[in-house]
């Protein structure tokens, strides 16, 4: 009986979701003729920052692993996929210390290649962590994962012949063109769709809602944690890799476990277990970061002057995410998705002539 | 014919507490056996131990004459067991349409790739569960419900998607613990007779956990009593009835 309603909407919803594609599309060419540079150093920042978001979703919000490992793996992306890339001559000049292993000193792969061997490395180890730290729940997995991303980041400065340790490495290629970041995040967001809408998905968000009853419904309940810890993992290396040619330098400093905090104020404000959210929320985060830059520096508050307190923006967010945790817990979005039916109920849209008996919808 | 579940000497100790004991239980195919016996007794840890929740600390399972001990409880529910919880364990934020669903995962047979492709095989076993799904609701009287939230639902209807969402699974044999409880003498008369249906429809075998003793001696041929995690008794309803050990562990004695 739904049937028929469904296929009349979806010609309009087909059509709204084109045009909406092609306006985006535009809106990029547009963007990289108008602003300067730096503004767009910005903007494909958001769209890591999204994938960043997506990824640290699929486990937090999606399968309900509370996981705070993000920034190791974001860290074997970007090495691995720095290391792969760099030119010979590139390597020879940032390997000052101590020559770079033998190798590795002559690999000059493009770009693609790179990224995707560092966010498989990257889903490897991810996996491999898994099968030991998914026996674990709650906090004592966070506690698992975070220890592991500080392991990562003490293996890269100590790794003085692979990683160039503590001096990091400079001067990488700025592959991570607008195109590059914002294709990577779109791709990204379209499969992260397609997998919580499959049968996947409902298994996670299963596991999620209740461990028992989910392996009692016949789901491999430890099995699905590892391909979610996995997949996750995968897609911060990618981000990691998109990242280290986007900063166009990499050191071990920049890995520490503050940077998963990052992600996550990204994925608590815009909704734990919302990919809208996380897209959004990603954006904001990431424009308010930079809007926000004047409170660092002097303040003229009328009753007195501060002459610059780095930091005080930081402050800011934190005070945004307590006052989210205590008066909107389900952050931006809460679970919900946007589609462009939701769009319509709130009146953003006009309303189909034919609106169904299939209100009611959450 | 052979037993299709059969228990041997199965115990479980939680620390220096004895759960359960020496639990020697035999159901045929095609039966419906009750698990009765005073707040404690270890009912649902019986459950919980033959459906691979817990692992017995001693004894064997055997189910279909395979030995499923210490197994994991997915891998217990792919060979044909379902069951359902005393309190209530829906996935809370997910429909109920999606609760049916996800029952279904496991013998959907698909990989990822096809999954998030959706490639024609998929989209057609995706059909087939949302049918299925669909029909199971019908069948338990929620398909009006199928888009609202599991823990929206009334009390009763809960317990229905329960045992609709077990049967999603396509379970041989299927493990009802408590599912009158909270419902008033109709209700739990309707159940009976749904109870009764289910099994001739879907060909299960039933064992079942239920303090309302109108349901249990209506609907069991047979039924064991546990008390202290031991089994005091044995037989037909009437035999259970009459037992003097029975009543003991009920009224107590004087």
């Amino acid at each position: 009986m739904n049937l028929p309603i469904v296929k009349q909407a979806m010609p309009r919803d087909t059509r709204l979701t084109i045009a909406a594609s092609i306006a985006g599309l535009v809106l990029l060419f547009v963007f990289e003729q108008v602003f300067d540079p730096f503004t767009m150093q910005i903007f494909k920042l958001c769209a890591i920052n999204i994938i960043l978001a997506l990824s640290l979703n699929l486990i937090n919000g999606f399968t309900g692993l509370f996981s705070l490992g993000h920034a190791g793996f974001m860290a074997i992306g970007a090495y691995v996929c720095a290391i792969l890339s760099m030119s010979p001559d590139q390597k020879e000049a940032n390997f000052v210390l101590q020559p770079i292993v033998p190798w590795l000193a002559s690999t000059h792969w493009p770009f693609l290649p790179s990224l995707l061997i560092g966010g498989l490395l990257a889903g490897f180890l991810g996996w491999l962590l898994g099968l030991i730290a998914l026996r674990l729940r709650d906090d004592y997995l966070a506690i698992a994962t975070l220890g592991f991303s500080e392991i990562i980041r003490v293996v890269l400065t100590n790794l003085q012949a692979v990683t160039n340790g503590s001096l990091g490495l400079k001067g990488l290629p700025r592959f991570t063109t607008m195109w590059w970041a914002w294709g990577s995040a779109v791709v990204i967001t379209v499969f992260l769709v397609l997998l919580i809408k499959s049968s996947y998905g409902r298994a996670f968000k299963a596991i999620r809602d209740n461990e028992i009853a989910a392996e009692s419904m016949g789901i491999d309940v430890f099995g699905m944690k590892v391909l979610s810890f996995t997949i996750s993992s995968f897609l911060a290396g990618i981000a990691g890799g998109l990242l280290a040619h986007y900063l166009t330098t990499i050191d071990p400093k920049q890995f520490i476990f503050l940077k998963t905090f990052d992600i996550l104020l990204i994925v608590v404000l815009g909704g734990v277990g919302s990919i809208t959210g996380s897209v959004v929320a990603a954006i904001i985060v990431t424009i308010s970061m930079e809007a926000l830059r004047f409170l660092d520096g002097p303040l003229n508050l009328g009753f007195m002057v501060t002459n610059g307190i780095p930091g005080l923006r930081m402050v800011f967010f934190s005070a945004l995410l307590m006052i989210v945790v205590i008066y909107r817990q389900q952050g931006l979005m809460g679970k919900a998705e946007f589609s462009w039916a939701a769009l319509s109920r709130v009146g953003l849209l006009p309303r189909r002539r034919t609106q169904g008996s299939k209100g009611g919808q959450s | 014919m052979s037993a299709l579940l059969q228990t041997i000497d199965v115990n479980k100790q939680f620390g220096g507490l004895s759960a359960v004991s020496a639990l020697n239980v035999e159901v045929e195919p095609g039966e419906i056996v009750g698990l009765i016996g005073p707040n404690g007794a270890g009912k649902t840890t019986s459950f919980n131990l033959i459906t691979g929740v817990y692992k017995p600390t001693g004894g064997k399972i055997l189910f279909g004459g395979e030995d499923i001990t210490g197994m994991k409880p997915h891998a217990i529910t792919r060979r044909g067991v379902a069951r359902t919880f005393q309190n209530i364990r829906l996935f809370k934020e997910m429909s109920v349409l999606e609760n049916v669903l996800v029952a279904q995962h496991m013998r959907m047979g698909t990989n990822l790739l096809e999954a998030t492709l959706r490639l024609p095989t998929y989209m057609a076993r995706e059909r087939h569960i949302h049918e299925r799904a669909r029909a199971l609701l019908d069948e338990v009287g929620l398909s009006e419900h199928e888009q609202a939230s599991a823990t929206s639902l009334p009390y009763g209807k809960q317990r229905r998607l329960e045992i609709a969402r077990a049967l999603a699974t396509e379970p041989k044999l299927l493990f009802l613990d408590e599912p009158a409880a909270g419902m008033n003498p109709q209700e739990s008369v309707e159940l009976m007779d749904f109870i009764l249906k289910i099994r001739d429809q879907f060909s299960l075998t039933i064992v079942l956990i239920e303090h309302h003793m109108q349901v249990v001696m209506g609907v069991c041929k047979r039924m064991y009593v546990l008390d202290y995690g031991v089994t005091i008794a044995h037989g037909t309803p009437e035999e259970i009835q009459n037992d003097p050990k029975v009543i003991e562990a009920y009224l107590g004695v004087e």
